[in-house]
Formats: structure tokens, C-alpha cells, sequence
């Protein structure tokens, strides 16, 4: 093949999903030249398996990307079909938004902003090679012969690397939807070094609208008053009219149908060798490990407004088609439904994330980046979550700056992040609300007052939405200030308020603050005995009341996040030579040197090292430092 | 995820264990002298935040109401201080039992309890101490630190260990509902209701609260009451050393000493274990081995909980007997009068001053007289806690025993928050920390647990 050297830029990008266009996005509006390539430009921004953004603990991740100043949440704010808040009921911190998509409106959008966003090339391309000089990377070659130069790359190839697609006995070696898969990038990067793993995942079969029966099912309708994902969004400019999806079941048949033809699963019959997610079981995985359940809740999504493809959530197989098609239609609803697109599990390569720095740079090659399902991960929201810190550590690689390294107490990206570079994963890493030691600090109603300070100083947040922050903020305290201050007294109407409310009378003056933290009443509440309140948007009065009421716990946590900060303040050189350092357990040792951790704190969380090795590495520091 | 802690409030006994005139209790770190002060009460009124540094201040040590010793203490101001941080020596009366009952109270009030080595760990830390101390430094902590840990977890008997597991992983089932409705609220799981999870955290309640009755009988660790059989040579040790083995059934297991000589027995006194040392196997004549028989009397005497002094009731107090039992005056001691078939001729007030009459026995191991008696005594002296363990196997039920509080407390403010209808999410909290000081105890961290039990639990996914 001859080569010719097509450009010259700052950052290159292979891959145009979540994490692709976070990546790109986010260089390109820093002023750094920047290609994006996708092994199809229809493919850009796609979501092919479920037609949803957000949920429990995605949600927090799409606020935070939209806090530093990313896509995502704007993107869906664009193209939602529902919005509803869930977890409502559970504790402030666990609220979770979650909207239906239009997948093809989604990609579109998607693509079109890439398309606007000066220095923003986008380009179809098939990255078949990485060049490096001296451990450092200097560019790309695509399929055909072009040599793209550049001083940044970032990896975010998906699901595509050598994939391949299986349902019963039918295999068809290509990445998801059909598209091409990406067969020639894996030897090149194991040249460098890189280890490979091999993940799996499967999506469910789409059906046609025109073939369900919604009357059996229970329709779910998103919120009336719907709450952007996007702080720069008001809820009554992105209001429309929204689509309902249904709630159905399998039934006693179903079960029949997938154990009689269990062993022609490729997952059973062995054929694939990838690990699956446990939390994305196929209906196969939960007839098998819960067979005492008569039956298994299904979801039918749209996937978009000039569609009748419908996504069946739920139901991910790779049963054969034949067998398939007698499955679903074993539904309640389903009886009669047409399949437009077979459920299939899908295999591919991707890597051993604990090869990466926390800013996502390789340890052993300088200036190669990686995001998203590549590093192992799974989810749209945690591909762009890690998109953006690539996109943004890309550029302040370039400007010889300290990389934007956000820890496991400033929000859920950090948790994310340091999971997967810390411990590996053995399966695709899915973000979950539990896996947040400090979650009651990290909630989606505070991601802007957490991380925007941060997009402001890397330079993804103007000054403008900035300056809102900080009067939402400025407002917030002075508001708390307010409430702490003020006493009110036994008088008729504060114990007519209580009454109402089956609050304990007053027998002597208490502050309003006080009375917002008793369990049967809140800010809005108490708002009748409290004439002087100021006019304040919701999102400041929703700051004040949270904080004022669970103020106890949010302390002890905040205090939990000082010890756990004097950690992660303590640096590593990263120079340090391990196993030279003859107090460490031989385990130790090995398990320091390969993740190379940057702090004391990322050290102890290394399974496999023990606090008498944390001992020897405060005391080596101390050793070094004088 | 257990964090590590640089800077809190440590304590320990920096007295060796065993039985001097003094025990010193150390604290060190920011706030230990007002953690000291919710301890001590002073004669004159002042309080130790109020003392100039590197003063000494003579008071009470008290618990509420109750007084636990009197006692002296220093405070000494950072920076000039062995760890550059605040510390305040405790100087109280020795032996174990009250040393520990303070350092027990310290602990209790929120200090934690030290790692070996890791006062000399925070000097050099704290640029206190010099490079070539640093070497040592690591070689008490490597020598130590795990396998302290590893000996706590070890010093637990099978069945409290099997216990706290158990109840361990039935506060991992409630959290794992509770936290897989939250990170699915889309699926069908059963919503724990604030009805179950009451009824869930009483249920744990109950079970620690039975443990801490346990652990409060010391049966928390298997060594058992380490017990000296000791006396002149030819009084019956050895014999009754015997009849108990023959007459308990219940031998756990047998040691022969190689190094001291003695001989070590096991036996389980209503399920109380009681380890028994014996220095048989001397042969005893002439006029050295006589003193070696004392020697070996002092030997195994001083790391017991209890000495059980045997001596012949039908002769006159010898100089040995009277050796022997002055240097054992201060450990909690049963005097046997053996050979009563053979007649009383000795002088009992002398040892009745020295023991106290109610520990005063007389027996005839030959005819397994008055044996019911000793072994009566020696469970009423440890049910009523006369006998305190000594030594590491102190320290760790000390720590055992805070962690089960812990656990409680928490506990008890997850109860709190489900009362007052606080989200679950906050109930949650209180359970993992609650899970995770079970954890300490049997030597289990966290990690992934509570992932993997959501998903072995219910069928959750897209």
C-alpha cells in the first residue's frame, strides 16, 4: 500500500461514538486542531443498543460531563422522547434522570454539532496503525495509505476492534449494527505493547410497532414537569410532547422456549469466549440463574419519532433466529410481533485499562490517549464521561500542563475512572450509585457546583456560564445564612404550620434551619411562617433545602472526604523504582510497579496491598524528601 | 474500602505487658487532650487543655459516675513531643486489668487503638526522628503490622468467627436490596419497606448484642485464662495438673514445652477455656534444682492470668513457698492447701493475708478433695472479672470489642434514621459502616461485596 501524508494536526481521534465525540468536542473548542475518524460517519454519536440516556448513577454522569462543559446532556435535551426523574422517593443523592432517546435524531444532532465546531474535521476512515517515535505517538494511517501526523491520539474505537456478532449458529464478523468492524488496529497496538482483553456484551432484538399489542401491556409516561440534563437548559424551552413506553412480561412458554434450545447458544455452547457484564444478563443468563421467576419485566422503548423500530429492554440473546422469533413472540403483547433486527451478542477486543495514568494517557507511550468501552468499560455515559477527560488531558498534554485529574470525591467520572485504572475490570465496568463511597457529596442536583469551577479553568465553561454559578452559589449560602439566623417562636401560626404538617409544637424559639431538618418537614414547607423569604430560582431553593436538612450526614461525609483528600495529596514520583524498596511484600511490589498508582491513596486501594505497605511507601516519601 | 488514617487520635498502653507497678496509657494526636479531659477529672478542678505543656496533673480517671483508677497525667503540647503531635501519658495503677479498663475508656470515647510501632511511625513521619531510626521504624512495623492483624483475626474461636460472618452477610443482603432498588428503580425488585428494614436492623441488634455479652466473658479469644500451676517442688502440681486433665475430658490439645520446660494443658471449664501451665518435668533434687523449681515457678507465673499456688498443708511455710509467693502477691491468686489427708500444720493466716480467705482452698488432690471447689473458684473469679486476659490477647479483645460497639451504634443510627422515615439511601450508609467494622473484626474488606451480592440476589439488566 503507498502511503502519503494527508494532514498534520493537534489530536487525532479514532472513533466517532460517546466517547469519540466528547474527545473531539472538547480539543476542538480548546483551539487545538483536531480529525475525528469514523469507520462510517452515520455512525457517529450511535446508540446501538438501548434508546436511553441517563439513570441511576448515568444520569450523574451526564450532569458532570455537562458541568465541565461536554455534549451529552444537551445533545439529549435536543432529542429526548421522555424524561422522567427516578429514585424520587430514596434520598436526594440518588435521584436519577433518565430519557428515551431518538436514536437517529441523537446521532444526527450529534453529528451536526461535530460538523459546526470549528477546527473540527470529521472524516470516514478506517484507523488501520498507530505511529510512535521513542514511546511517543505521532500519528495515524488509515485503510487507505493516508498518514495523518499529529502530537495527541486518542483511542476510542468502542465495540468495533475485531468484532464480531453471533446469534445461535450464525456468526457475522462485523461490529454492532452490521457495520464494519475494525480488524487491523489491534496488531499494531499489540506491537506496542498494549494488552488486549476480549469483552462481550448483546443487545435485544428491535420489533415493529405495527405488530405489538400495546393493549396488554402498561404504558410509562415520563414527568410532566420534566428537569433538563443540561444546566444551561430550562425545562419549558425543551418542552414537547412526549412518547410512553410499555411494560410487559415473558411468560411460563418464554422459559420453555430458551431452556429447550439453551444449547444452542453460542454463550453455552462455548463459542464465545468474551466476559459478559452480570448486569446486563441475556434473557438466557436470568432464565438460567433465576429459574424460580415465573416471569421477567420487559420494557418496550421506541427508538425514535419517524420509526416503528421498537427496543424490547429486557431481552438482549443470541439464541438462533428461528428460536428468537418463537421467544418473543411467547410475550404478553407480543404474540404476533414482527422482528426487524435479531438480538446478537457481540465480542470484541479492548484493553486492560490498568495501562492507563488516571488522566488516561499510556503509561509506556507518551501522548496516546483512551476512552471508553475500549478501556473496558460499558454504557454511553461512561464512554463520554471518559471521552471528555481524554479530550481535555489531550490538550493539556500538548500545553505541558498538569492533567485534569478529578478524584473519587468530586464526582462520579472520577469513581469511574479510578476504578478502571486502579483494579481493571473483568468485565464491561458499569457505573453504579454504590460504587460512590461519597455519593450523598455527589448528586446530580450539585454536579455544576462540583465541577463546573473545574470546565471554567480548563476552558470548556465560559465566563458567562460561569458567572451564573457562582450567583447560584452566592445565593445558596446567603439563603442557608438566612435560615440559620432567623428564630421563630411558639406563636399561633407556626403551631398551626406544625399541626398541619404532624410536626411537634414549639415550646420555645428554634431557628427555621432547624425546623427544615425535622424528618416530616422541609424548606418549601415551612415557607408560611417565613415572610421575608426572597424570590429564588428552584435550583438554589433545591440547594438550600438538601443542605440544610441532611446537613448531618453531609458533614460526616464531608469529613470522610478531608482523611481521604491528605491521601490523594500525597504524590508518588513517578520515577519509583518498587522493587527496589525492600519493605515491600513481593505482591506489593509487583502490584505498585505495574499500575504505577500517583498517589498514597490510589496505592491503598490496590488489592494486594496492605497497610504495612502503605507504611513503607510514607515512609520512603519521607526519606526522599529530605 | 477501610481508609487509612494519618492524623487521628491513637492510644495504647506503652507499659510492657504483665505486671508493673505503673501502666501508662499514651495518647497522641490532635484532640487528645480534650479526649483526656471527657476521662479525667482532676482534684483541684483544672482541666488538661487548660495545663501548660509538659505538666503533670493528678486526678481520677472516671467513666460517668464510676471512678476506674486515680491517676496521674502529662500533657505535652506539639510540637516538642516524641510525635510532634499532642500526646498525654496516662499514668495509672499497673496491671492489666486497669491499664486496659483505661485504655479501654479511651478507646470507647473515640481513640483508636494503635498499631504496633505506629507512635515511632508518626515521629518519623513527622520529622521527629532521624534516617537510621527510620530502618527500625520498618522493621517493628513489617515484623508486626500484619501479623498483629493476622493474629487478631486468628486469636477469634471458629464459632464467633463462623457468628460474625453470618450476621455480616445478612446486613449485606439488606444493603444490596436497599442499593439494588436504587441503582435499578426501573425493576420489579420487592421494595424493602422501613418495616423490613427495621425489623432487619433489630434482628441485628439482638445478634450483637449477643455477642457483646460474649466478648464481654472474654470468651471473644481462644487462648483462654492462661493459668500457673506453681509451688515448691514435691506439692502436688504435678498431680493435680493430672487429676484435672483426667477429670475434664474436654483436652483441646497439648503442648509439651520445649524452651521453658513447662507443660502446657488445655481444658475447657464449662466451656471457659482455661490453658494450664505446669512446670513437671523438672527433676527435682538437690539443693540447685530447688531453686531452679522457683525460677521456673516465676517463669511461668509472670505472663499468667492466674496462679494457682499449691502447698503442702501438712508442713510449715517454707522459705521457697514464701519466695514465691511474694513475687506473685499482685496477680490474682488461688492457694491450694494440699495433702489435708496428711493433716493441717502450717501457718494459713500468713498466705490468707497475702490471697485474701476466700481464695484460700484446702484440698487433697490425692483423694480429689475439695477440687469441685478450685474449679467453682476459678469461675467465678473470671464470670465475675477478677481475671483479665493479659498481654497482645488483651489488646485484641479490647479492639474486638470496640469494633462490636461500633457496629452497634451504627447500627442503632440506621434504627434512628428509619424512625424519623429518612431516605433509605442514608439508612444504607450506617449499614455499610456497620458492614464494614464486622469487616475489620474478621479481616474482610469491602470491595466489590456489595456489587456482587446485588447481583447474585436479583435479576437486574437491561
Amino acid at each position: 500500500m503507498t502511503r502519503y501524508e494527508a494532514d498534520n494536526v493537534d489530536v487525532v481521534v479514532v472513533g466517532g461514538g460517546h466517547a469519540g465525540c466528547e474527545a473531539a468536542l472538547a480539543s476542538a473548542r480548546l483551539g487545538y486542531k483536531t480529525i475525528i475518524f469514523a469507520i462510517n460517519l452515520d455512525s457517529i454519536g450511535m446508540l446501538p443498543c438501548n434508546p436511553s440516556i441517563g439513570g441511576s448513577s448515568k444520569g450523574h454522569l451526564v450532569r458532570e460531563i455537562d458541568a465541565l462543559g461536554g455534549e451529552m446532556g444537551k445533545n439529549i435535551d435536543k432529542t429526548y422522547l421522555q424524561i422522567k426523574m427516578l429514585n424520587t422517593g430514596k434520598g436526594p443523592a440518588v435521584y436519577s434522570l433518565r430519557a428515551q432517546a431518538d436514536k437517529n435524531r441523537y446521532s444526527e444532532e450529534m453529528k451536526h454539532t461535530l460538523e459546526r465546531t470549528p477546527n473540527l474535521k470529521v472524516r470516514q476512515a478506517e484507523v488501520v496503525e498507530l505511529l510512535t517515535e521513542n514511546n511517543t505517538v505521532t500519528g495515524v494511517v488509515t485503510a487507505a495509505g493516508a498518514v495523518f501526523r499529529a502530537k495527541t491520539v486518542i483511542l476510542a474505537m468502542g465495540t468495533y476492534m475485531k468484532a464480531r456478532c453471533l446469534h445461535g449458529e450464525t456468526i457475522e464478523y462485523c461490529g454492532p449494527n452490521g457495520l464494519k468492524a475494525a480488524n487491523e488496529l489491534t496488531k499494531s497496538l499489540e506491537q506496542l505493547g498494549i494488552r488486549i482483553l476480549r469483552f462481550k456484551t448483546g443487545t435485544p432484538a428491535r420489533i415493529d410497532k405495527r405488530s405489538v399489542d400495546f393493549s396488554k401491556m402498561a404504558p410509562q409516561y415520563g414527568d410532566e414537569e420534566i428537569v433538563p440534563f443540561s444546566f444551561d437548559d430550562n425545562a419549558e424551552d425543551i418542552a414537547r410532547e412526549q412518547i410512553p413506553c410499555y411494560l410487559t412480561y415473558t411468560t411460563g412458554e418464554t422459559h420453555e422456549i430458551i431452556r429447550a434450545n439453551l444449547h444452542r447458544s453460542p454463550l453455552y455452547a462455548g463459542v464465545i469466549e468474551g466476559t459478559g457484564p452480570r448486569y446486563c444478563p441475556s434473557i438466557e443468563d436470568k432464565v438460567v440463574r433465576f429459574s424460580d421467576k415465573p416471569r421477567h419485566q420487559l420494557f418496550i422503548e421506541p427508538e425514535g419519532e419517524f420509526t416503528n423500530e421498537l427496543y424490547v429492554q429486557g431481552m438482549s440473546s443470541s439464541l438462533p433466529e428461528e428460536v428468537q422469533i418463537k421467544m418473543y413472540r411467547s410475550v404478553i403483547g407480543l404474540e404476533n410481533c414482527e422482528i426487524m433486527r435479531t438480538a446478537y451478542a457481540i465480542e470484541y477486543d479492548c484493553i486492560d485499562a490498568t495501562q492507563l495514568k488516571l488522566s488516561l494517557e499510556f503509561k509506556n507511550i507518551k501522548g496516546l490517549f483512551s476512552a471508553g468501552q475500549f478501556n473496558g468499560s460499558s454504557g454511553y455515559e461512561e464512554a463520554a464521561a471518559q471521552g471528555i477527560i481524554a479530550g481535555i488531558n489531550a490538550v493539556r498534554y500538548i500545553q505541558e500542563k498538569e492533567p485534569l485529574i478529578l478524584d473519587r470525591s468530586d464526582g462520579y467520572i472520577g469513581v469511574l475512572i479510578d476504578d478502571l485504572v486502579t483494579k481493571g475490570s473483568k468485565e464491561p465496568y458499569r457505573m453504579m450509585t454504590s460504587r460512590a463511597e461519597y455519593r450523598l457529596l455527589l448528586r446530580q442536583d450539585n454536579a455544576d457546583i462540583r465541577l463546573m469551577p473545574k470546565g471554567h479553568e480548563v476552558g470548556l465553561v465560559s465566563d458567562e456560564r460561569y458567572d451564573k454559578l457562582l450567583k447560584k452559589i452566592a445565593d445558596t449560602e446567603a439563603e442557608i445564612e438566612r435560615i440559620k439566623s432567623i428564630n421563630v417562636g411558639p406563636t399561633p401560626a407556626v403551631q398551626a404550620m406544625l399541626e398541619k404538617y404532624g410536626s411537634t409544637p414549639l415550646k420555645s424559639g428554634m431557628k427555621l434551619s432547624e425546623l427544615v431538618k425535622r424528618p416530616e418537614l422541609d424548606y418549601y414547607k415551612i415557607a408560611e411562617i417565613d415572610p421575608e423569604r426572597p424570590e429564588l430560582p428552584k435550583n438554589v431553593t433545591e440547594q438550600v433545602n438538601i443542605m440544610v436538612k441532611y446537613e448531618g450526614y453531609i458533614k460526616q461525609q464531608m469529613n470522610q472526604v478531608e482523611q481521604f483528600k491528605k491521601l490523594e495529596n500525597k504524590l508518588l514520583p513517578e520515577d519509583i523504582d518498587y522493587t527496589a524498596l525492600t519493605n515491600l511484600r513481593i505482591e506489593a511490589k509487583q502490584k505498585l510497579d505495574a499500575i504505577r498508582p500517583r498517589s498514597i491513596g490510589q496505592a491503598a486501594r490496590i488489592t494486594g496491598v496492605s497497610p504495612a505497605d502503605i507504611t513503607a511507601l510514607l515512609i520512603h516519601l519521607e526519606q526522599l524528601k529530605r | 474500602m477501610s481508609l487509612i488514617i494519618l492524623d487521628d487520635i491513637i492510644a495504647a498502653i506503652s507499659t510492657p505487658p504483665g505486671n508493673g507497678g505503673i501502666g501508662i496509657v499514651r495518647l497522641s494526636g490532635k484532640g487528645c487532650i480534650e479526649k483526656a479531659d471527657e476521662i479525667f477529672k482532676s482534684r483541684t478542678g483544672v482541666k488538661l487543655t487548660d495545663k501548660k505543656s509538659h505538666t503533670v496533673t493528678y486526678g481520677d480517671i472516671t467513666d460517668g459516675e464510676e471512678i476506674i483508677d486515680e491517676a496521674i497525667v502529662t500533657v505535652m503540647r506539639a510540637p516538642s513531643t516524641y510525635t510532634k503531635e499532642d500526646i498525654v501519658e496516662i499514668n495509672c495503677h499497673g496491671g492489666n486489668g486497669v491499664t486496659s479498663s483505661v485504655l479501654s475508656l479511651v478507646i470507647k470515647k473515640g481513640a483508636r487503638l494503635a498499631e504496633p510501632g505506629e507512635f515511632t511511625k508518626r515521629a518519623f513521619l513527622n520529622g521527629r526522628i532521624d534516617l537510621t531510626q527510620a530502618e527500625a521504624v520498618m522493621d517493628i512495623i513489617e515484623a508486626k503490622t500484619d501479623a498483629a492483624r493476622k493474629a487478631a483475626v486468628d486469636q477469634l474461636s471458629g464459632r464467633l468467627k463462623e457468628e460474625i460472618s453470618a450476621l455480616r452477610d445478612d446486613i449485606l443482603s439488606s444493603i444490596a436490596t436497599v442499593e439494588a432498588a436504587i441503582d435499578y428503580p426501573e425493576h420489579d425488585i420487592e421494595e424493602i419497606t422501613y418495616f423490613d428494614l427495621g425489623e432487619d436492623c433489630k434482628r441485628f441488634i439482638n445478634k450483637l448484642e449477643a455477642l457483646l455479652e460474649t466478648s464481654e466473658r472474654g470468651k471473644i479469644i481462644k487462648e483462654g485464662i492462661s493459668t500457673a500451676i506453681i509451688g515448691k517442688p514435691n506439692s502436688g502440681k504435678s498431680s493435680l495438673l493430672n487429676y484435672l486433665l483426667d477429670e475434664e475430658r474436654a483436652i483441646v490439645t497439648d503442648i509439651a514445652g520445649t524452651t521453658r520446660d513447662t507443660v502446657e494443658e488445655f481444658i475447657n471449664l464449662d466451656g471457659i477455656p482455661v490453658k494450664l501451665i505446669d512446670t513437671a518435668g523438672i527433676r527435682e533434687t538437690g539443693d540447685i534444682v530447688e531453686k531452679i523449681g522457683v525460677d521456673k515457678s516465676k517463669a511461668s507465673a509472670e505472663n499468667a492470668d492466674l496462679c494457682i499456688f499449691i502447698t503442702d498443708a501438712s508442713e510449715a511455710l517454707t522459705k521457697e513457698d514464701k519466695e514465691i509467693l511474694e513475687f506473685v502477691k499482685d496477680k490474682k491468686i488461688i492457694a491450694l492447701f494440699n495433702k489435708t489427708d496428711k493433716g493441717i500444720d502450717t501457718d494459713t493466716d500468713y498466705v490468707k493475708n497475702i490471697v485474701g480467705e476466700e481464695n484460700c482452698l484446702f484440698v487433697s488432690v490425692k483423694k480429689g478433695e475439695g477440687i469441685n471447689m478450685l474449679l467453682n473458684r476459678i469461675k467465678e473469679m473470671f464470670l465475675g472479672g477478677d481475671i483479665n486476659f493479659g498481654g497482645e490477647t488483651l489488646i485484641n479483645n479490647v479492639r474486638h470489642k470496640n469494633l462490636l460497639y461500633n457496629t452497634l451504634e451504627s447500627i442503632n443510627n440506621a434504627v434512628v434514621a428509619i424512625d424519623n422515615r429518612i431516605p433509605e439511601d442514608f439508612v444504607s450508609l450506617d449499614l455499610k459502616q456497620a458492614y464494614e467494622y464486622l469487616g475489620e473484626i474478621i479481616g474482610e474488606s469491602v470491595d466489590e461485596d456489595i456489587i456482587d451480592k446485588i447481583f447474585s440476589k436479583f435479576c437486574l439488566g437491561k
